[in-house]
């Protein structure tokens, strides 16, 4: 039964990533099956191109490939985002495909993600690709992996394969900081252990998938320490009606951390000002705290020179200031990226232009280890780099808060979006008595 | 869990008033897409959310294929006016008359031609951005879509090579001619849009709700009986109690026998659903990728 939902539930967003043939979307479409979470006309769909392509057998994984391209050639070449719901949660998942060329792909569908899911073919147990998608999940700092053993149908259901792979990924796992890691044995195909446990693993005492992702604790994967809000929207009414409004104005965002109260001290950045929440402004009437991800409206006490792009501190867990910026990046074009191009950074609401200083090395996506400096970093590349940007961004290492330590490079020309950026920490952060004057 | 916590309708809400932010910031003149229906009624809320106490930055902006349910566009005048935005129709028939848009011989829908219609507003307002309220859930080819959806400058979408969307941090960038669609709804569902607008206590077209209607049976779907849709003789015309779930054109629409006449009443009935909501929108049907090749072409 789909659930009716009278009651308030949360979203846990994940991503499965594995290679061609691991099963991904065969999954994805076992948990929508399994689940009820699919319709009948959407089963009549899948059965109508069984009957054409598919020599009568129905295709789970025609759910997800949505593109004539992706049908024709059995393939998923894109992300795709699916949702499904429980009485115990709300469900959005990426669908990203394994293929090397789409590593990008994969990058994108983990960004949001609380949670990875890595498929593994049983028979073929950890291949490059299970070890390339681990550490790129590890990079991106997702807090919950599983590693979902598929195909255990094809070995026999065997205890001693399912317990082979898990020592084969404890192995390098120690390297990569990954402290929440499920395994779980299942066949896909046949829905063991996906929704229902599975008759054929006695020997296995685990959660089945769903149970796991229904229950996996993520109440703390937004960062609560150091107010941010990056500054969106100057909100300016034109010719209000209401005279309490006319000298209005007020900063909108999204707060990307920490928590803010009316009455606390802020430092507004790049203009070095300090200044006091005098309200938290929101549609549905003004609110004394507001916190991350929360969007909302602050209105000053003193008239301060802030625009888009600038960012609104609060005076504890101070973030970093700077033109100097080293971060590891994930490269997603074509042409590559070369030391002394010039790019646009975005990073939270804020534009700036930058160009690549250095490349220090690339990285071994396969063992996180550092490789000697390319002189360029190539499509699916990940890379350790240094940038210096036409003005200074306020930002955080992204293993501290995601939201303020990524950044996306985008072309100048073309607009395309090349890269993807994770910053490191910053060597020293805003000093804010240097600015503490009032206007 | 902490206080500090934000159900899935506050997340989703909060993601969507980002990007509604994020296109007032950095596009010059964008528009919103209002139908009247349940999605854009949620869009125009989060708008009014995002921008409050300020104007809406953004007009209001509907293609008319002429074949609306006329419950539809009074809603859609009445709900502008209350807001005090400024709403901007364009017509199919407008568009036909002018050769903008050119029927095949014998085209009935208007599901094509609404196309170069939108594509012509586009640039008669020079407009460089189109908020709309498509969601993810609704058909396969939208789940591939992102938030931010670039467009070239015949209005193309090119699912094969789209921008990467990474984190919260959407590229607006764009070259003059060129456009963007942008979708705060994608991670929606039909039931977070209307346990959205119960929560927000948002009014719909009375259309959604259950209602006596005199309906012709086609294809295995219900049709409301209409001076565009007469019916033929011998036809089966029966006086159902009936609604919409999903608002197309009214030639194309297939009606639900429903005694749902509360936003209560549909949230159940959703929760039993065994159909999607698509399921009855016969443009949808038309071939696996009839979506997908529309949007190709420049439609939403």
């Amino acid at each position: 039964m789909p659930p009716s939902l009278h009651h308030p539930v949360d979203i846990l967003r994940f991503n499965t990533c594995g290679s061609v043939d691991d099963g991904k979307s065969t999954l994805i479409g076992r948990l929508l099956y399994d689940s009820k979470s699919l319709m009948e006309d959407q089963i009549e769909a899948l059965e109508r191109s069984a009957d054409i392509t598919g020599g009568g057998q129905i295709n789970l994984a025609n759910l997800t490939d949505g593109l004539r391209a992706e049908r024709e050639q059995g393939i998923t070449i894109d992300v795709a985002y699916r949702y499904f719901a429980t009485p115990r949660r709300k469900f959005i998942i990426a669908d990203t495909p394994g293929h090397v060329q789409y590593t990008r792909n994969m990058v994108t569908g983990a960004s949001s993600a609380n949670l990875s899911i890595v498929l593994v073919d049983a028979r073929a147990g950890v291949i490059e690709q299970s070890r390339r998608h681990t550490c790129i999940s590890s990079l991106l700092r997702i807090p919950h992996l599983v590693v979902a053993v598929n195909k255990m149908d094809l070995v026999g259901w065997s205890e001693a394969r399912f317990l082979e792979i898990r020592d084969q990924f404890e192995e390098f796992l120690p390297l990569l900081d990954m402290k929440d890691v499920q395994f779980i044995p299942i066949s896909a195909l046949n829905g063991d252990n996906v929704v229902d446990a599975s008759p054929h693993t006695p020997w296995y005492n685990g959660p089945t998938l769903l149970g796991h992702l229904e229950s996996v604790h993520i109440g703390s994967d937004w960062n609560l320490n150091g107010f941010r809000l990056p500054v969106q929207w100057v909100n300016r009414p034109n010719n209000p009606h209401d005279p309490k409004l006319h000298d209005f104005r007020g900063f909108s965002g999204q707060i990307a951390g920490g928590i803010v109260r009316v009455g606390q001290k802020v430092l507004a950045l790049p203009a070095g000002i300090t200044s006091t929440v005098q309200e938290i402004w929101t549609y549905d009437g003004p609110v004394q705290e507001a916190f991350c991800p929360q969007s909302v409206t602050l209105v000053l006490a003193h008239d301060i020179d802030i625009s888009r792009g600038s960012t609104i501190i609060g005076l504890e867990n101070l973030p970093g200031s700077s033109t100097e910026l080293h971060a590891n990046v994930c490269w997603m074009h074509q042409r590559p990226l070369q030391r002394g191009k010039k790019y646009f950074l975005k990073q939270t609401s804020n534009t700036v232009q930058a160009v690549v200083s250095e490349i220090e090395h690339r990285i071994n996506i396969t063992t996180l280890e550092p490789q000697a400096a390319p002189t360029e970093l190539g499509l699916n590349d990940i890379g350790e780099i240094r940038l210096r940007t036409a003005k200074p961004i306020v930002y955080d290492g992204y293993a501290t808060n995601r939201l303020t330590g990524s950044f996306i490079l985008i072309e100048q020309g073309t607009n395309a979006t090349v890269g993807a950026g994770m910053l490191k920490a910053p060597r020293e952060v805003v000093k804010p008595e240097n600015a503490d004057y009032v206007i | 869990m902490s206080n500090y916590h934000l159900d899935h309708l506050q997340h989703l809400e909060t993601e969507a008033i980002h990007v509604m932010r994020e296109v007032a910031g950095e596009f010059e003149r964008p528009a919103l897409l209002f139908s009247g229906g349940k999605d854009s009624i949620c869009l125009l809320r989060l708008a009014e959310k995002a921008f409050r106490p300020s104007e809406l930055p953004t007009p209001l902006l509907n293609v008319d294929t002429g074949h609306h349910f006329p419950e539809l566009n009074v809603f859609r005048d009445a709900r502008a006016k209350e807001l005090g935005a400024k709403l901007i129709v364009r017509r199919v028939e407008d568009a036909i008359a002018k050769g903008v848009a050119v029927p095949a011989p014998g085209e009935i829908s208007r599901n094509r031609l609404q196309i170069p219609t939108l594509l012509a507003a586009i640039e008669e307002f020079r407009f460089d951005c189109c908020i709309g309220g498509a969601r993810r859930d609704e058909e396969k080819a939208r789940a591939k879509e992102r938030f931010f959806s670039f467009r070239d400058s015949f209005g193309q979408w090119d699912p094969k090579n789209q921008r990467p969307e990474i984190w919260n941090l959407y590229n607006a960038r764009i070259n003059p001619g060129e456009n963007m669609r942008v979708f705060p709804l994608s991670n929606w569902t039909e039931m977070d849009v209307w346990e959205y607008i119960r929560r927000e206590k948002l009014a719909v077209p009375t259309i959604y709700f259950s209602h006596r209607r005199q309906c012709v049976r086609r294809q295995g779907q219900w049709l409301p009986v209409s001076d565009i849709l007469p019916p033929k003789p011998n036809e089966d015309v029966r006086e159902l109690v009936v609604r919409v779930r999903t608002i197309g054109d009214i030639i194309s629409t297939g009606l639900v026998e429903s005694p749902a006449d509360s936003v209560d009443d549909i949230i159940a009935e959703i929760a039993a659903a065994r159909v999607t909501e698509r399921g009855s929108r016969a443009d949808d049907k038309s071939s696996e990728a009839a979506m997908e090749d529309r949007k190709k072409a420049g439609y939403f």
